[in-house]
């Protein structure tokens, strides 16, 4: 069978993935403190609803969507509200985060809870369910699922494509996800074709995983849902949307244009689990899966996370560090967020924590640009990131967004190609937020 | 547990090659043939390549004293000095032997190098750069060819000796081994020139010895098939198509062994024209590029007035590579409608 990927460029990391877990012990411990951020989305941050000294029950709001581009955010853990603070997230942003600590019963974790049927719900209450639970898009870019979900009066949709791809490297959350609840994923994507009338539907995975793909294929057959698993070749990013859309269905999506504009709309796999428990469990989101990863952790392995467990306490659970982790990653390794120290909880977008080691990491000295061209092979997006870099480095942004600044998606590959060691990436996106900021002062 | 960790902008891991492994494997990969040399032309030819390597050095450590910059170890100027001395000729008379070769390493690093902005600004191979300037500065030093594994006496290179024994010839020799032998009243044959029992610069001789080196390249995705292949494959049909003409027997018979395994040929082909800096960043203008080393190579070695033509064929496309590079843009993912629209 031959296997569909985008055309141009990418790259061939080592996979390192490593999915073990234990189906009965798939659940990390809860957390006796949770500190819980009001913006762990795109968009506006919530607003804060409780006030220190409250008691809130498990899967209580906390925070409130605040317009249309936000998200509600939802306690993970029963208990008293202790602090108030700001915090740095693992993007580097300050936000305020609720500090909780557990006391009282937990009500919902651990008994089986009941399932509510939903063939009888209205499209628009689904997309209000969805957004009264704080789904929001868990492949990493936190996208509030309701907007994403909305669609423009009359616009018929053409491919639903579901993001399993899971390119980064160490990465194996979907894929347990996948291989452990393929029927509630099935439910899911009944739910959404419900909800967005799809002629197609796709799922695209890397072939790495064609276990969880085969599992699937038979759920949908058994469960009667048309949905067709597509795999794809192992190259990053093949996970990144624009590039997963174009081996799918072949389309490019127009430079500064949204998948919709052809006929697509893309969700992660994951997002299609979180919709099912919001609609058939009624629960918010308020836990993860989270590939704990990387030759610093003992046990590395994928968990389930309640949102706010800090990454100390995740990483104590997996048998701690085994030696000296050069760099702690939130995210994967090509595009995720280093984090200063380990008191950083997980949040809704966390699909990874890795602690990498020196060795791992392989950085080294910046030299000159030596032309060798490895940037240009791994651009996904036919950019010359070599030339990018140097014309921010003269200060000509202008020029640079002429030769595609923009279109840059930050996957990495050139930077992870350049024997240079330059700082390809940070460079752009320095050079992006200077042509912003010069827009919006004329 | 430290205090802090580090922050860095994302991606977090690397694959690990750096300028450092770059340069330097492309060193060890020279090995071979920096031994060869030694051993077919003797002591001399050690010599010559330590002052060219070490006059590299000490030129690259002035540019970092002026600059105030720390690249002496990075492998760049050790390399440049390095292929100096493979493409210098094996013994000098007096002390050619040490100012040819510091004056090719002194411009090369200062001039070609240097004074563009150093390592990854320079729009030559400097190392050829180096070599074309001692040519013509003492060409009658750096046209000498001391034959193998006999001191002190020299001979033409089997290249040169084809030129010259093509004009005026008389005789019944129908290609260039042959011819060779003839003028020069020796016996090689293609094994000879394969393992590198010739005259000729201390590094290019042995093809067997460099094409080692080029797979050592290949194995560690150092050189790019897209370079190579094409100069080998456009050189190989030229020579093939036209150079029998030289001997009168006509197209589609030229000798292709003689020219693959002479006159620097597989040293051009995989460790000059491939240089990283020198040569085009997208794949289609590396293409455009090695076919047109291969095609210059071939016109300049045939029919042009020196015998061998790598180095200036090499130069040449060298200087037209940020031209290529204007014009093997690779299409922009998410415009190509975009632009036929505005069209």
């Amino acid at each position: 069978m031959k296997l569909k990927s985008f055309p141009k460029g990418g790259i061939h990391p080592p996979h390192r993935k490593n999915s073990s877990y234990s189906p009965d012990d798939l659940n990390a411990s809860l957390p006796s403190i949770a500190t819980i951020p009001l913006s762990q989305h795109i968009g506006a941050p919530s607003k804060c609803i409780v006030k220190v000294g409250d008691t809130v029950n498990e899967e209580d709001l906390i925070g409130e969507a605040s317009g249309f581009v936000s998200s509600n955010i939802h306690t993970s853990i029963p208990g008293e509200v202790i602090e108030i603070k700001d915090l740095f997230l693992p993007n580097g942003r300050v936000c305020p985060a609720v500090v909780i600590e557990t006391k009282g019963e937990f009500s919902r974790i651990g008994k089986s809870l009941e399932i509510y049927p939903w063939d009888d719900i209205e499209k628009e209450k689904l997309i209000e369910i969805i957004k009264d639970s704080g789904i929001v898009g868990l492949g990493g870019a936190t996208f509030p699922t309701h907007v994403k979900l909305t669609l423009p009066e009359g616009f018929e949709l053409e491919n639903l494509i579901i993001n399993a791809a899971e390119c980064e490297p160490y990465l194996s959350s979907d894929h347990v996800l996948m291989l452990e609840f393929s029927r509630e994923i099935t439910t899911g994507l009944k739910i959404l074709k419900k909800i967005l009338e799809p002629k197609n539907i796709y799922v695209g995975m890397e072939v790495n995983k064609k276990d969880a793909g085969d599992l699937l294929t038979k759920t949908f057959k058994e469960e009667n849902l048309d949905a067709s698993v597509v795999l794809l070749k192992n190259k990053y990013p093949q996970g990144a949307e624009k590039n997963l859309i174009k081996a799918i269905i072949g389309k490019e999506i127009p430079s500064g244009k949204l998948p919709l504009s052809v006929g697509v709309i893309n969700v992660n796999v994951s997002t299609v689990y979180a919709i099912y428990e919001a609609v058939c469990l009624k629960r918010p989101l308020v836990e993860r899966f989270v590939t704990v990863g990387g030759g610093a952790v003992k046990n590395p392995g994928v968990y389930r996370v309640r949102v706010g467990t800090s990454v100390r306490s995740l990483i104590e659970e997996c048998g701690g560090f085994t030696e000296e982790p050069e760099k702690v990653i939130f995210g994967g390794p090509m595009m995720g967020f280093t984090v200063f120290d380990l008191d950083v909880p997980v949040t809704k977008g966390t699909s990874g924590i890795l602690a990498l080691t020196k060795k791992e990491v392989n950085s080294a000295r910046t030299t000159n640009c030596l032309k060798c061209g490895r940037c240009v092979d791994g651009c996904p997006m036919g950019l010359v990131p070599s030339k990018l870099f140097k014309l921010i480095d003269h200060n000509l942004c202008d020029e640079a967004v002429e030769n595609g600044l923009n279109d840059c998606v930050e996957c990495g590959s050139c930077a992870y190609n350049c024997p240079a060691h330059l700082f390809l990436v940070q460079q752009f996106r320095a050079g992006k937020s200077i042509v912003r900021r010069s827009k919006g002062a004329k | 547990m430290k205090d802090k960790l580090v922050i860095t902008s994302s991606p977090q891991f690397h694959n690990g090659d750096s300028t450092l492994t770059v340069m330097w494997s492309v060193s060890i990969a020279l090995l071979p043939a920096v031994i060869w040399g030694v051993i077919m032309f003797g002591l001399s030819a050690l010599w010559i390549m330590v002052v060219s390597v070490l006059s590299a050095l000490l030129a690259e450590y002035l540019l970092n004293r002026v600059y105030n910059k720390s690249t002496l170890w990075d492998g760049s100027a050790f390399l440049t000095g390095l292929l100096i001395g493979l493409n210098m000729p094996p013994d000098m008379p007096g002390l050619a032997w040490i100012y040819v070769p510091l004056g090719a390493s002194f411009f090369a690093i200062l001039i070609v190098k240097g004074a563009f902005g150093g390592l990854g600004n320079n729009w030559m191979n400097p190392a050829l750069g180096g070599r074309v300037f001692v040519f013509f500065s003492w060409t009658n030093h750096m046209t000498v060819w001391e034959k193998p594994l006999v001191d002190g006496v020299t001979g033409a290179t089997p290249l040169g000796g084809v030129k010259s024994g093509l004009l005026g010839y008389s005789g019944s020799a129908s290609n260039p081994l042959d011819l060779l032998n003839d003028v020069t009243n020796s016996n090689l044959t293609y094994l000879d020139l394969f393992i590198g029992k010739i005259g000729g610069s201390i590094g290019e001789i042995s093809a067997l010895l460099l094409i080692l080196g080029a797979i050592f390249l290949i194995i560690k995705k150092i050189i790019r098939w897209e370079i190579y292949v094409p100069y080998l494959v456009v050189f190989i049909l030229l020579v093939w198509c036209f150079d029998g003409n030289r001997f009168g027997t006509g197209l589609f018979t030229g000798d292709i062994l003689f020219h693959l395994f002479t006159g620097g040929l597989i040293l051009g082909v995989f460790f000059m024209a491939t240089d990283m800096v020198t040569s085009p960043i997208t794949a289609k203008g590396m293409l455009i590029y090695g076919a047109g080393c291969g095609f210059l190579t071939f016109l300049f070695r045939v029919y042009g007035a020196n015998p061998e033509g790598v180095s200036l064929a090499i130069i040449v496309m060298n200087i037209i590579v940020p031209l290529i590079n204007r014009y093997t843009k690779p299409q922009l993912f998410g415009h190509a409608k975009l632009e036929a629209a505005n069209e």
